[in-house]
C-alpha cells in the first residue's frame, strides 16, 4: 500500500518541481540577458556615437534649410538634395543639371579608378617581389612599404609638390639636362592628383596583395609550368585567379579613400581641379550651405555603397560557383 | 642498350646549392640511363638527392654541371613548359580554382590542342583513373586518394614521353597505398609511358619497379632490377637500406680453380665458401659480406657449418619466424625461416645451432 501511494503522488510532485525549476531558469535567463546587454554596452555606445549617430545627424541636416552664415535652420527643405544634381538659374528660375557637380563627381570616380589601376600596376609586381623573398627579408621589405604611413599625409603631399612644382626637382633636373627649355606644368593638373593619390594609397594595395601572395602555394606555379603553361599564362590562369581576393580587397582599400580624398587634390590639384571631398568642404566652409554639404556627403556614401555591393555580388557569385 | 631504347640519359650531372663554404652538393657527378617504357625508381633516404634529380629532369632546377638528354635531345637548360615531361607532385598541386575536369584538361589547353580533342582526352583520362562521376567537383571536395588519381590523370593527359612521380603515395594510408601501387603499374602498362618514380619506401620500390637506382648522399650507388638489388647488393649501404641483412667479416683467398671473377672466402670459423666478386676486386684482402636472413639455413647434424652459435631469441611473424643467433666468435646473426604447418623441429632459445650458407647466399661488398 505504502509503495502504491508513493508512486501516485510522485508525478504531481515532479510537475511542481519542474515548474519551480522553470521559473528559476527563466529568471536566470533574464539576468543573463541583462548582463550580456551590459557587457556589450561599450561596443554599442561606440557604434552609436561614432558610427550611426553622426551619420544620422548628416542625414537630418541634408533635409534642413541652410542658415545665412553657415549652420542650419530647423525647417524642412529639399533644397540641399535638389542642388546636388540640379541648378536653378538665379535670374529666370529655370532648372538645369548641375554641370559643375557632375564634372566633379565624374572626375572623382575617374581619378579614383585610375588611381586603383595605377596601384594595381605598381603594387602587383611589388607585392610579388616581397612575397618571393626569403622569409626573413620579407619583413624588412614590408617594413619599408609601411614607413610612409608614419609620416603625416600633409607633409608627404607637400613633399610631392616639392618634386613636381615648376621650380621643383623634376623640372630643375630636366632643365639642367637640356631636355626641356621651359618647366613643365605638372602642379594643379589631374595628373598631379593622380600621382599624389597613387603614391599615398599604394601601400593599401601592396599589403592585401602580399597577404594573398604569401599564402599562394608556389608548387601550383611549378605544376602549371610543368603542364606547358608559359610565364604569361601562369600569371593569367593561376596567379591572378588565386590572389584575386587580395586584388579585390586592395582595390576597395584604394578606391574608397581616393573617392573622398581631400588633402591630395587640395594641395596638388589646386582650387580648380576639385574632387568630391573638396566640394563637400567648400559647402561647409565658404559655401555656407551645410544641407548641400550633408547631401553631397551622403551621395559620396552612396557611390561607395554601390561599389561595395558590386564587390559583394562578385564574391557571392564566386562562392556560388564553387558550390 | 641501344641509343633508341633510352628515354632519359643523365651524364655527369652535378647540382650544387649555395656557394663557397656553405655550398651543398645535392648531386655529385651522377650518370644513369632510363629506358623507354620502363618503370624506373629512384630509391634512397631523404636528402639523398633523388628529388633533386627528378626536378632537374622536370626542368624546375638546372644542373650545375653535366647534361640531361631526352631521347637524344639535350634538355638540360630547357624551360619546364618546353619539355614533353610531366610531373605528379607529392602534394598533388591540384589547381584549387578549377574542377577535376579542368585540372585534367589544363595541360592540353596550354598546348593549344583543339577543344574537341581536349574534351575527348579529358573524358578518356577520367575513365582511365575511374573518376567520371566526379568530373565537375572542385578538388577540395574529393578525398586524398581521388586527388591522387586526378593528379595522375592531369600529368598523363598530354601524353608525355616521361612521367615523373615524386613520392606520390606517401600521403595515402596503407590500404590506399597498396591499391594505388597496383593502379600505377596498370596505368604504366596501359599508357606505355616511361615512369620515373621517386620513393624512400624500399618495399614500394621492389614491388613496382622494372629497375631501381639506389641513391645516397648525392650519388647513385647501384642500378638494377629489384631482384639484383636485393640479392646482389654491391655496397654496404644498399644491403643495409633494402631489407634486413647480416654483415660478416671475412678474408678473400685467391683461388684460380674457380676461374676469373670468383674466389674463396674464409670465415672467422675457418669455413670456406666459393663466391663471385664485384668487378675490379682482387683477392687476397679483407672484406665484408652480406647475407640475407632468409638465404641462410640451419645445418643438419654432420653437415659442414659456416657459422655456429646459440639461439638468443625467437620472434614469430606469422608467415615466418626470425631466429636471433649469438655467434660463438662474437656478433649476431638473424636467420629467417618460412613457417609451414609441418614444421618438423622446434628450436628453443638457448639451443646451440650451426648455420649453413648455401652457394650464392653470400654477397661480397665493395668496402
Amino acid at each position: 500500500m505504502q509503495g502504491q501511494g508513493d508512486s501516485a503522488a510522485a508525478p504531481a510532485r515532479a510537475i511542481t518541481a519542474r515548474e519551480g525549476k522553470g521559473a528559476l531558469v527563466s529568471a536566470a535567463r533574464r539576468r543573463e540577458v541583462r548582463v550580456s546587454w551590459l557587457l556589450s554596452a561599450p561596443a554599442l555606445l561606440v557604434l552609436l556615437c561614432a558610427a550611426s549617430g553622426p551619420l544620422l545627424i548628416v542625414l537630418v541636416y541634408s533635409f534642413l534649410t541652410a542658415g545665412d552664415y553657415g549652420g542650419i535652420v530647423w525647417s524642412f527643405s529639399g533644397e540641399g538634395w535638389f542642388k546636388v544634381f540640379l541648378a536653378r538659374d538665379i535670374f529666370d528660375d529655370t532648372v538645369s543639371i548641375a554641370d559643375a557637380h557632375l564634372t566633379i563627381f565624374w572626375r572623382s570616380v575617374r581619378l579614383s579608378l585610375l588611381t586603383t589601376l595605377i596601384c594595381i600596376a605598381l603594387g602587383f609586381p611589388t607585392a610579388w617581389f616581397i612575397a618571393t623573398r626569403s622569409r626573413e627579408s620579407r619583413n624588412i621589405w614590408l617594413f619599408l612599404i609601411t614607413i610612409p604611413f608614419w609620416t603625416n599625409l600633409l607633409i608627404r603631399t607637400f613633399a610631392i609638390m616639392e618634386v613636381i612644382r615648376s621650380e621643383g626637382i623634376v623640372n630643375s633636373v630636366l632643365l639642367a639636362a637640356g631636355v626641356i627649355r621651359q618647366p613643365i606644368q605638372i602642379m594643379y593638373t589631374d595628373f598631379a592628383i593622380l600621382l599624389g593619390m597613387a603614391y599615398v594609397y599604394l601601400p593599401l594595395m601592396v599589403l592585401p596583395l602580399y597577404a594573398a601572395m604569401e599564402r599562394l602555394d608556389f608548387r601550383l606555379i611549378e605544376a602549371a609550368y610543368d603542364l606547358y603553361a608559359s610565364r604569361r599564362r601562369v600569371l593569367r590562369r593561376i596567379v591572378v585567379p588565386l590572389v584575386r581576393p587580395g586584388l579585390i580587397a586592395g582595390s576597395i582599400l584604394v578606391f574608397i579613400p581616393s573617392l573622398g580624398a581631400y588633402v591630395t587634390p587640395r594641395v596638388l590639384g589646386g582650387g580648380k581641379n576639385m574632387m568630391l571631398g573638396n566640394l563637400i568642404e567648400l559647402q561647409f566652409g565658404q559655401g555656407r550651405n551645410w544641407p548641400l554639404g550633408a547631401a553631397l556627403s551622403l551621395t559620396l556614401l552612396l557611390i561607395v555603397m554601390v561599389a561595395l555591393i558590386f564587390y559583394v555580388r562578385i564574391v557571392q557569385k564566386e562562392a556560388a560557383s564553387r558550390e | 642498350m641501344t641509343e633508341s631504347e633510352i628515354a632519359i640519359r643523365v651524364r655527369g650531372v652535378t647540382k650544387t646549392f649555395g656557394e663557397g663554404a656553405s655550398a651543398f652538393h645535392a648531386l655529385d657527378n651522377v650518370s644513369v640511363d632510363i629506358r623507354k617504357n620502363e618503370f624506373f625508381t629512384l630509391l634512397g633516404p631523404s636528402g639523398c638527392g633523388k628529388t633533386t634529380l627528378l626536378r632537374l629532369i622536370a626542368g624546375f632546377d638546372q644542373p650545375t654541371a653535366g647534361r640531361i638528354e631526352l631521347e637524344g635531345q639535350d634538355i638540360s637548360h630547357l624551360a619546364p613548359f618546353r619539355r614533353p615531361v610531366n610531373t605528379v607532385f607529392q602534394s598533388y598541386a591540384l589547381f584549387p580554382h578549377m574542377t577535376v575536369a579542368q585540372n585534367i584538361g589544363f595541360g592540353l589547353e596550354m598546348q593549344d590542342r583543339p577543344k574537341d580533342e581536349v574534351r575527348e582526352t579529358v573524358a578518356r583520362m577520367l575513365r582511365l583513373v575511374r573518376m567520371e562521376a566526379l568530373a565537375d567537383r572542385r578538388t577540395d571536395q574529393i578525398s586524398g586518394g581521388q586527388q591522387q588519381r586526378v593528379a595522375l590523370a592531369r600529368a598523363l593527359a598530354p601524353h608525355p614521353k616521361v612521367l615523373l612521380l615524386d613520392e606520390p603515395l606517401s600521403a595515402l594510408d596503407y590500404k590506399l597505398r597498396k591499391d594505388m601501387q597496383i593502379e600505377l603499374k596498370r596505368l604504366q602498362a596501359e599508357t606505355g609511358i616511361t615512369f620515373v618514380f621517386v620513393t624512400h619506401d624500399q618495399e614500394e620500390a621492389l614491388t613496382m619497379s622494372d629497375r631501381v637506382a639506389v641513391m645516397n648522399q648525392g650519388a647513385i650507388l647501384q642500378v638494377g632490377s629489384p631482384r639484383e638489388i636485393y640479392d646482389h647488393p654491391v655496397e654496404r649501404f644498399v644491403a643495409d637500406f633494402i631489407g634486413d641483412t647480416n654483415f660478416i667479416e671475412a678474408e678473400l683467398v685467391a683461388d684460380e680453380s674457380d676461374g676469373a671473377g670468383t674466389a674463396r672466402l674464409r670465415l672467422a670459423t675457418g669455413h670456406e665458401i666459393a663466391t663471385a666478386l664485384p668487378e675490379g676486386m682482387r683477392a687476397p684482402r679483407h672484406v665484408t659480406v652480406a647475407v640475407r636472413p632468409e638465404h641462410a639455413a640451419f645445418a643438419a647434424p654432420g653437415e659442414p657449418a659456416a657459422l655456429a652459435g646459440r639461439v638468443e631469441s625467437i620472434v614469430y611473424f606469422g608467415t615466418d619466424t626470425h631466429y636471433h643467433v649469438e655467434l660463438s666468435g662474437g656478433g649476431r646473426f638473424v636467420l629467417r625461416r618460412q613457417n609451414s604447418r609441418d614444421a618438423a623441429e622446434i628450436l628453443a632459445t638457448g639451443v646451440d645451432v650451426a648455420i649453413r650458407l648455401p652457394r650464392g647466399s653470400v654477397q661480397v661488398l665493395r668496402d
